[in-house]
């Protein structure tokens, strides 16, 4: 449905999208994920046809971004970042204005935006002037102005900043239900955000694509990461190397060096090949050496480790770079 | 069409929205009302000719406050997003915003045809020279209104804006009208100054209807709209 092939954005020297490919399902809600400046809307200001890419290009219900623009942007639905509008119009008025732009009749556009403003919970304040409402209201505004033209593909570009928790609990509900009728492509900075409805995340850093898969796919890579934590107390040497020859460890540190920590006691991070539990046999290892054992569990690489490291890299990246 | 009829509409009655039409159509109206007193007294002509050569002046600084807002709002904003990202094409959105502001100018006019009445009531004017000035006003308004719309595309500040469609207006109409009046010139010079908006204007309202002039202001009119689309075709390669 949407379709991206090495889509790049250069302002000047400054490679704002470098080379992004990806490819969005039918139906599929697919969560765009990076801190801010990352790029991530200026690669949905290319899908949208607002900006021509540099090089690459795309494709949005089988419309070529370039040479069919008009096409691809009767077929999506677009909310943009701070969602602006006309502020002294009211909402049923902007709403009709939006269809007609679409070249919707006047009997298309009652019917939709019968049912938009419900969907966004607009029913009590279609006769409100826009520029008088809460930013949470305006985005419903923004949201029902995407929806209104039913369109085959959504993009959405940070659509919960500025809501407060009831409404982004109700808005999450909302893509939910959506998803399936529409394709869905939504750009956040935030995980839980992606976790709690997207069937794919793909992160971006620096205007590349860093990762991308399934949330589960992305857990199991992370998790290879995992390592197992034993504090007990030993002469450290001697522990460092009992605890490698245990069968299926591949690596052992000591996160106190060769100091001892508090009363003696050292902490080891192990390492196991391939996701191997191997805290059975380290625990009955530790036992038998005669040491005393305090602890052991096992730490999980996580996504959101993950995410953190990432947000923080961007943050040391290239200062002042516009998003 | 459809869909630039759809963006006059809302531009047109976005206006009413704001104090601004208000105020610009009160103060148009004054001033025209003082003009018309002048052709209004005994002893002149039943006509309307020195009020709808005024009219031309109040235009050079009414049409630019009127049309300011018209793009560069949209930048300031950043509706030309919303805008943009709808099936829309640049020319659409240009026609569309250019006929939103050009009906409001004719409904501004709309009262200054009560004057007519007044004169028929008291007369019995000469009505060619007065439609022919009306037309030419409408043609003048639309010109204006395509410059103002075209400088309203250059920038996000509506300040910005308004200043250069003054100026622009200015070199078109008051530059060359003090020029003829202060300065003998030669005659390559005379033809240049014959072609400013008010020497053409006043063919209008002294009756006469020439193609020439017609043709003068509608291609004007064009060059200037055609601007303003590669202007926002250009923006967007940024």
């Amino acid at each position: 449905m949407i379709s991206v092939s090495r889509l790049t954005k250069a302002y000047g020297n400054v490679v704002a999208v470098d080379e992004v490919s990806f490819e969005v399902g039918k139906g599929q809600i697919v969560g765009f994920l990076g801190p801010n400046g990352a790029g991530k809307s200026t690669t949905l200001r290319m899908l949208t046809c607002y900006v021509p890419p540099t090089s690459g290009g795309a494709t949005i219900n089988n419309f070529d971004i370039f040479h069919q623009s008009e096409q691809v942007r009767q077929s999506l639905g677009y909310l943009p970042e701070n969602t602006p509008f006309y502020g002294e119009m009211r909402v049923e008025e902007y709403l009709h204005f939006r269809g007609r732009l679409r070249g919707m009749d006047r009997t298309q556009r009652n019917e939709r935006i019968e049912y938009v403003v419900k969907k966004c919970w607009l029913a009590d304040f279609r006769k409100r002037v826009i520029g008088h409402l809460s930013k949470g209201m305006r985005q419903r505004v923004g949201l029902a102005d995407a929806l209104l033209h039913n369109p085959a593909v959504l993009i959405l570009d940070e659509p919960t900043v500025g809501l407060d928790p009831t409404q982004v609990i109700e808005h999450r509900n909302l893509l939910k239900e959506l998803a399936g009728q529409h394709t869905i492509l939504l750009s956040t900075h935030i995980l839980r955000e992606v976790e709690a409805t997207c069937d794919r995340a793909i992160f971006i850093r620096q205007g590349r694509i860093v990762a991308q898969g399934t949330l589960e796919e992305l857990r199991t890579s992370r998790r290879l990461q995992s390592r197992v934590l034993v504090e007990c107390r030993g002469p450290s040497e001697q522990v460092k190397n009992t605890l490698s020859r245990v069968a299926g460890v591949s690596k052992v540190e000591l996160l106190n060096g060769e100091h001892r920590g508090s009363e003696g006691y050292v902490t080891a991070a192990i390492r196991s090949q391939e996701s191997r539990d191997v805290r059975e046999e380290v625990a009955r290892t530790v036992i038998q050496s005669g040491w005393p054992l305090r602890e052991i569990r096992l730490e999980k690489g996580s996504l959101e480790e993950f995410f953190v490291e990432l947000m923080a890299t961007q943050a040391m990246g290239r200062p002042g770079e516009e998003a | 069409m459809n869909r630039a009829m759809a963006i006059a509409r809302r531009e047109f009655s976005s206006y009413f929205y704001s104090p601004i039409a208000y105020v610009v159509i009160i103060t148009f109206l004054i001033a025209s009302g003082f003009a018309f007193y002048r052709d209004f007294e005994p002893g002149q002509a039943a006509a309307m000719r020195s009020t709808l050569d005024w009219m031309v002046w109040f235009l050079v600084i009414i049409v630019p406050v009127l049309s300011m807002g018209l793009l560069a709002q949209e930048w300031a904003s950043g509706t030309i997003e919303t805008l943009m990202t709808a099936p829309v094409s640049d020319s659409e959105v240009v026609i569309g915003k250019f006929f939103g502001n050009l009906g409001l100018l004719v409904v501004m006019l709309l009262p200054t045809l009560l004057y007519v009445v007044l004169l028929t009531l008291y007369s019995r004017p000469d009505f060619g020279p007065i439609f022919s000035g009306y037309l030419g006003i409408f043609l003048v308004g639309a010109l204006f209104v395509a410059v103002g719309l075209f400088c309203s595309s250059l920038t996000r500040n509506q300040i910005v804006a308004v200043v250069l469609a003054i100026l622009l207006l200015c070199l078109a109409t008051v530059i060359p009208y003090l020029i003829a009046q202060y300065a003998s010139l030669r005659p390559v010079f005379r033809t240049v100054i014959d072609q400013a908006v008010y020497r053409r204007y006043s063919d209008f309202s002294r009756g006469v209807l020439s193609t020439g002039n017609i043709v003068f202001f509608v291609l004007t009119t064009a060059v200037f709209l055609f601007l303003t689309v590669k202007v926002l075709e250009s923006r967007r390669w940024k």
